[in-house]
């Protein structure tokens, strides 16, 4: 088979196969091979970020608690009006599950459950899966009344039939500082409860003075970094990259050092009368504390996409603009910066991000008003256990991370942006 | 020797010889890991039970000090199904909740501890928290300490005069957590040490102790971690600070710090072990029974200022190792030092700690 004509019109390769699928099959292996390339990175990222986040996130809305440990409670409750006490089959169905979760020892996880929505019933359900299992025979209701008041109040049995389902929003309402009250409306919290959404306030307002005082500090030396001769800018880009390389939490701890109020910077201006003794200035373990040091941490990644940028103005751009007419000033407020603005955003972005989700720095230095969301979510991980409000929380603020991307996205665009 | 012991393992395996020989194979390669609150609280257990035991039958121990974070540690192995901690140091009310949970070995106290010497039941002669689960050991005590230099005239003795920052200036330091902080609010605004936790248990009790933490919370630098305190206390950062007795006592007597421990309402609690779920093994339980004997508990308040959690021990307290000291006036259970304390309730802690920590917090960030 010579002829590359098989058929009128249509090309072939030497051996007859149609050139078309020839191509495909050829194309079809140089996929696979792309595809086995990027495989490690792609099965990395999705065992250590994608599936930790979606199953984290998950953790925000699951509730297998009481569908899982009470089946016949959830069962029995399923036609109550919620209007009044419910009757004895329900009751009936209370002892039996009681029984059951404290003989299997799994009672205790209802019970935290529950208490996260009303404080207390955590001993309610604890105590009274005690007694429940020493009950004989019914009827159950008035005993279970007796054994504890709380089971005589419609509202202890609203909670358990809407914290019944495998999903709950209570997390979520939870972490907007929200709650469902006995009528099962959501209301505001108590105001000496209300706490996340200040804090999501004060963590973008932090994160956005982060940003313009990077901006103000990174503008200078990425300027000189670009302009000035190769010898000395870079002696420059090594005293950037330096602090770049040194471990973070070294870097935080030199600022305590610095910072506290038996530190140097106090000390010295003690020592030159410029504060007394008592006036020692407190700037650290509060929010300076905490945009200092994240400044101070942040600092390259605006430094770096921005050198990146400027590298690549041509300094004639500049000399045209003032043999034009134009002053140094509006040359430089109309000719240089608009062509930095990629290097900006693309600093920017990577700031604010970054500082949006930081934790360890202000967990050291941010005493309690430098405090942000991570911290409380890292809160809700370690120390009070509660997974559930941490993976809202947490979701939360992946929304609002995506947001600022998209918001960047359609302002300055994405495929603009230098990252250096 | 590894190899050595391997080879004795498999060898007793394929010959499977008889039951008691194998166990001793294995019993040699024990290996125990133990969490607990590093510095020097881990170290005196090392001293106390961990060395002891190793010299007897030569297991080996293994330290986590993650004590802090204890119960999400146990609460995430057991629901990963992959349990690493052998015995984890924990509180008393958090052993609570692990042990309602079903996330730790429910302990058999009588056929699991050894009995006093005098033959009492393990059962009668613990000072308290046998709920369960819980193994105590110790009972130490937050409370405040202050450093001598800082106050040359008048010295602070009672809870009241903590929050008196007129008489006393200075900063205070106090834990970051409502747990202490509103008892002592509390007992410094007038409610006796025995009424703390009704008074807590109403809304206007509550709202009292934050009202009168108001009163301070501009001078307050909130600690984490039971280095802090004495840290602080020693680089005069804070005047008064509150903190664990046993780490006020290794800075006094190790690092000779000025300080002056005020014993009025210190905050009393049970420190214990509990056993992550499938762990209570037979050489598991051996441990737990020399560790937990009545010399034993004694011995650790040798190394640090903690007092034994069990009646028997109290009278082999001894002197300091190693400054021979004597560590009975020391104690915080000594007739001296617990004249006016707050018994830390655990049980309403368990019940009452997601409302008030979501309070406290947002009394913080306020």
């Amino acid at each position: 088979m010579a002829n590359t004509y098989s058929k009128v019109g249509e090309m072939t390769t030497n051996d007859g196969v149609p050139l078309k699928v020839s191509l495909r099959r050829s194309q079809r292996k140089l996929k696979l091979w792309a595809f086995l390339l990027v495989a490690p990175l792609l099965v990395f990222i999705l065992v250590s970020f994608i599936i930790p986040v979606v199953n984290m996130t998950m953790r925000g809305i699951e509730n297998p608690q009481v569908a899982n440990i009470m089946p016949n409670v959830v069962a029995a409750l399923e036609n109550w009006e919620g209007t009044e006490l419910p009757d004895e089959t329900v009751y009936a169905a209370l002892v039996t599950d009681l029984t059951m979760g404290r003989k299997n020892k799994n009672i205790g996880k209802v019970a935290t459950r529950l208490n996260y929505e009303r404080s207390g019933m955590r001993r309610v359900i604890t105590g009274s899966a005690r007694k429940a299992a020493k009950l004989k025979e019914g009827p159950y209701k008035t005993q279970m009344i007796e054994i504890n008041k709380a089971w005589g109040d419609v509202a202890v049995w609203s909670l358990i039939k809407r914290e019944s389902g495998t999903f709950t929003s209570s997390y979520l309402i939870s972490s907007v500082d929200r709650k469902t009250n006995d009528a099962g409306e959501i209301v505001a919290k108590i105001e000496d409860k209300q706490i996340y959404v200040n804090l999501f306030g004060k963590t973008l307002m932090m994160s956005f003075s982060i940003t313009i005082i990077c901006i103000v500090l990174a503008f200078p030396i990425a300027y000189l970094l670009a302009t000035l001769p190769l010898a000395k800018s870079n002696l420059l880009m090594i005293l950037v990259l330096l602090p770049f390389w040194t471990s973070l939490l070294v870097r935080t701890t030199t600022w305590i050092v610095l910072l506290q109020s038996q530190g140097v910077i106090n000390d010295l201006l003690v020592w030159m009368n410029i504060i007394d003794e008592d006036g020692r200035l407190q700037m650290i373990y509060n929010q300076t504390g905490t945009i200092i040091a994240m400044t101070h941490i942040l600092l390259p990644f605006m430094v770096l996409p921005l050198y990146s940028v400027m590298k690549t103005i041509p300094p004639t751009y500049m000399r045209a603009a003032l043999s034009l007419g134009a002053n140094p000033v509006t040359a430089f407020i109309k000719v240089y910066i608009p062509m930095t603005v990629s290097g900006i955003g693309a600093g920017s972005l990577l700031v604010f991000i970054l500082s949006i989700g930081y934790y360890i720095t202000p967990a050291l230095v941010g005493g309690q008003s430098g405090l942000l969301i991570s911290n409380m979510i890292a809160y809700h991980m370690q120390n009070s256990l509660n997974w559930g409000l941490a993976g809202a929380l947490g979701f939360i603020l992946l929304v609002i991370v995506l947001l600022f991307y998209a918001l960047f996205n359609k302002v300055i665009g994405i495929d603009k942006m230098k990252m250096g | 020797m590894k190899k050595l012991l391997k080879r004795t393992i498999v060898a007793t395996a394929i010959a499977a010889v008889s039951m008691t020989m194998a166990t001793t194979a294995a019993q040699a390669e024990e290996t125990f890991t133990i969490v607990s609150w590093g510095g020097a609280y881990t170290k005196s257990q090392q001293r106390a039970y961990h060395e002891p035991y190793t010299a007897k039958t030569g297991t080996k121990f293994l330290h986590e000090d993650k004590s802090g974070t204890a119960l999400a540690g146990i609460r995430s192995q057991v629901e990963a199904n992959n349990v690493t901690w052998d015995l984890v140091d924990i509180l008393e009310g958090d052993a609570m909740i692990a042990c309602d949970e079903g996330l730790v070995e429910e302990i058999n106290y009588d056929e699991i501890l050894a009995a006093a010497p005098d033959g009492t039941p393990a059962s009668k002669d613990f000072l308290g928290g046998l709920n369960g689960c819980f193994i105590p050991q110790i009972y130490y005590a937050t409370l405040f300490a202050f450093n001598d230099e800082i106050f040359t005239g008048e010295k602070p003795s009672t809870i009241a005069d903590v929050f008196d920052l007129k008489k006393f200036p200075g900063k205070r330091a106090l834990e970051k957590t409502p747990a202490g902080n509103l008892e002592w609010a509390l007992m410094a605004d007038g409610v006796a040490p025995n009424d703390i936790y009704d008074a807590l248990s109403t809304e206007e009790g509550v709202a009292r102790a934050f009202k009168k933490l108001d009163t301070i919370k501009d001078s307050v630098i909130w600690w984490e971690a039971g280095a802090q305190p004495p840290q602080l206390l020693s680089d005069k950062e804070v005047s008064i600070a509150s903190g664990y007795n046993g780490r006020f006592f290794g800075a006094q007597v190790n690092e000779k710090q000025p300080f002056t421990i005020i014993w009025d309402g210190q905050l009393a609690e049970i420190d214990g072990w509990v056993v992550p779920k499938g762990k209570l093994t037979t050489a598991m339980k051996a441990y737990i029974k020399f560790a937990t004997d009545t010399q034993r508990l004694a011995d650790q308040s040798k190394y640090i200022s903690y007092g034994p959690a069990r009646k028997s021990s109290a009278a082999f307290v001894d002197k300091h190792a190693d400054t021979g000291i004597d560590m009975k006036p020391h104690m915080p259970t000594s007739p001296t030092n617990f004249t006016n304390p707050v018994i830390k309730n655990a049980e309403w802690w368990a019940n009452n700690k997601d409302d008030m920590s979501e309070r406290f917090n947002a009394w913080l960030a306020k």
